[in-house]
């Protein structure tokens, strides 16, 4: 197995995807001649033309309705949005054409595109550059939306997403990019909608997923340190949420904590409560937890940026209140 | 006496009007094709009303009464696989592409047999066995999808063409430039129909565009554009022809701007109440259907007996399709209530 980084893993799955089907492409801004601000699809372009890989202008409503209209007529786009904040001007035509053509065709079409979007806190890059909005998309009905956090994962999940015929929004943390991990040689895929347990505990479940999951991990850490056994549950895919995981995890724990990094107001770590307190109210011991961002923009400032997030200490507050 | 008069009015304040000739390459055959199906639109949305009014079907519905010779100019030159993105006003171009008026009427029933299994509507119908890619709630959103479709051909090298229709409302969408821009950036195989009916439901074009000549839109972008009388099939179809052999031969894409005027409310129970309806009266005159059947016959191209049995052969088919709908098809079951929201037959609740 080779170890790469999770930024290369996402090339390698474009890369196999582009060879083994004529209908995929890429689209997005500066994904050709740049290869992408973090590099991602560097060399693409060289390798499968300026057909198959495509530098747009600055028209994310547009260029996105184009991926669509191109899935409705058989091709398989991987459309990039720069930044997940850029996601707002191209919500017409995920929200009402995408996500809504195959019910509204009555099955005559799919939209098989994915999108893929970097999202999340990190680097001081302001308001409008670090935004966790996968939580908006949740709600849509049609949608998938996968938030992988290994390289293995990323990998596996995206190509499962290419292949797929419903439209799929890919949330990349830029934290994760760097991330090495395992990956096989050759062909694999991994299904959406299964999540993965990162630790196995007896205590505390903690449900997150994507960089949370590797701030949990550092909680978890610590508090095995004074004997407290964490189960740390990564989602991977929050549309469709695999709740089987979820709640037969906490069958053996009897606590849990939601953790996510958008704010929590309005956010899913709600949803997974409420859903687990309507499915498995007698499993709990104790009142379920949420940890998520404070209900403001991102802040620019080192400081302010720091308290904004989750970080391990908010984590271990909350897993206590579970055990108190 | 009053007629010409008007006539002569029209011609004054209707900047886009044309007199008809018939185009170099258009056959008799082609004209009485063409009649015959801008009829059968007529007659598809002069029944649907009724039907409304008697709780048969329900929901929003716009007719494309007096927009047909636009849609039915240009998708004559068309293919099969070509395709057409279309508006909230789509029923004629979905018969002007060849689709079933049964199954388009059995869908405005909410029927299982319809279109789209009862699960769209009248806004929503499509037709993707003839390349028809839905008419949309969203106004101007059909645009960059269509594109898409285009975008299709370009990355394929396959010489199909797509047309997308949408009206002065839809014209003010931003996604609308952002597409056209794409259009002519990549010289992608689109033809822009801007059905320019002058009012956004209740709104003026003249209240909210600073220039009323839409296809000077497509100028700016690098896209040969024209403005055509879109009561005028004649030259639609004249228009349409350089359009779309532009298109299939790679050079890009083409702006039309058929210009017309809304002459029936925005929807079927639209009274018009905040305009000025004796300004519209007049222009009934120059209707499409109308006036090419007058033209046609002045010019001896087709008889009284012949538009007689057009007419009689278009109700017929409309009566048939509603006895279908009404009688011979079933409501959808309510088991299959989440089908079609993923494919596959995946299931998520």
């Amino acid at each position: 197995m080779a170890i790469i980084t999770l930024r290369e893993s996402i090339t390698q799955a474009m890369r196999e995807e582009l060879a083994r089907d004529e209908n995929v492409f890429i689209m997005g801004c500066d994904v050709g001649l740049r290869g992408n601000p973090f590099g991602i699809t560097k060399g693409l372009m060289k390798e499968f033309g300026e057909r198959r890989v495509i530098d747009t202008p600055i028209s994310e409503a547009a260029f996105t309705g184009l991926g669509v209209g191109a899935a409705i007529v058989g091709m398989r786009p991987l459309v990039e949005i720069l930044y997940a904040d850029f996601l707002t001007l191209a919500m017409d035509n995920i929200v009402n054409t995408a996500a809504k053509t195959s019910y509204m065709f009555g099955g005559q079409a799919n939209v098989p595109i994915v999108i893929r979007a970097p999202f999340g806190v990190g680097g001081g890059v302001a308001a409008q550059h670090s935004q966790n909005n996968e939580n908006w998309f949740v709600h849509v009905p049609g949608l998938k939306v996968i938030t992988p956090s290994t390289p293995y994962d990323m990998k596996g999940m995206l190509k499962s997403a290419i292949r797929d015929n419903s439209p799929v929004i890919c949330f990349e943390h830029k934290r994760n990019y760097s991330i090495k991990g395992e990956v096989p040689e050759g062909e694999y895929t991994i299904p959406l909608g299964k999540a993965a347990i990162r630790r196995e505990g007896k205590d505390v479940t903690i449900v997150t997923y994507s960089y949370m999951t590797y701030v949990s991990e550092e909680a978890a850490k610590e508090l095995e340190k004074e004997g407290i056994s964490i189960e740390i549950i990564d989602l991977r895919s929050l549309l469709p949420l695999d709740y089987d995981t979820v709640m037969a995890s906490i069958a053996k724990t009897n606590r849990v904590v939601v953790v996510t990094e958008a704010p929590l107001r309005g956010s899913i770590a709600g949803e997974i409560v409420g859903e687990i307190v309507t499915r498995g109210f007698d499993l709990l011991d104790a009142p379920p937890q949420r940890v998520g961002s404070k209900n403001t923009p991102i802040p620019y400032n080192e400081n302010l940026e720091r308290l904004c997030t989750p970080k391990k200490e908010d984590i271990i507050a909350a897993v206590r209140k579970t055990l108190e | 006496m009053k007629k010409n008069k008007e006539l002569e009015a029209i011609k004054k304040e209707f900047t886009a009007y044309k007199e008809m000739y018939v185009p170099d390459g258009l056959t008799t055959e082609e004209q009485l094709k063409m009649y015959s199906t801008m009829v059968l639109i007529r007659k598809f949305e002069e029944s649907v009303k009724p039907l409304w009014m008697a709780n048969k079907v329900h929901g929003y519905y716009h007719p494309y009464i007096t927009l047909e010779a636009i849609g039915v100019g240009i998708i004559s030159h068309l293919r099969l696989a070509d395709y057409i993105g279309s508006t909230h006003r789509g029923h004629g171009h979905v018969i002007a592409k060849g689709g079933d008026v049964n199954r388009m009427m059995a869908e405005l029933f909410g029927k299982d047999e319809g279109y789209n299994r009862g699960r769209g509507g009248s806004m929503h119908i499509a037709d993707m066995s003839v390349g028809m890619l839905g008419a949309t709630g969203i106004v101007g959103a059909a645009v960059a999808p269509a594109v898409g479709s285009a975008l299709r051909s370009w990355i394929k090298r396959t010489d199909d063409v797509t047309v997308v229709f949408f009206g002065d409302g839809g014209a003010n969408a931003g996604s609308i430039s952002e597409s056209m821009n794409m259009a002519a950036a990549w010289k992608l195989p689109v033809v822009f129909v801007c059905e320019n009916n002058q009012w956004a439901i209740a709104t003026d074009i003249a209240r909210v565009t600073g220039e009323h000549d839409l296809y000077k839109r497509g100028i700016g972008f690098g896209i040969p554009s024209y403005q055509v009388d879109g009561f005028n099939i004649y030259d639609m179809w004249e228009t349409s022809k350089k359009a779309i052999e532009r298109a299939r031969a790679g050079e890009g894409p083409t702006f039309i701007e058929a210009k017309t005027l809304r002459l029936l409310g925005h929807h079927a129970t639209d009274d018009n109440w905040y305009r000025d309806m004796t300004v519209v009266e007049k222009y009934w005159q120059i209707e499409p259907i109308k006036r090419m059947a007058d033209f046609m016959l002045e010019n001896d191209i087709i008889t009284e007996e012949q538009l007689r049995k057009i007419e009689e052969e278009a109700i017929k088919k409309v009566e048939a399709a509603i006895e279908y709908a009404d009688t011979q098809c079933s409501e959808p079951s309510l088991d299959s209530f989440y089908d079609f929201v993923y494919t596959d037959g995946e299931i998520i609740e």
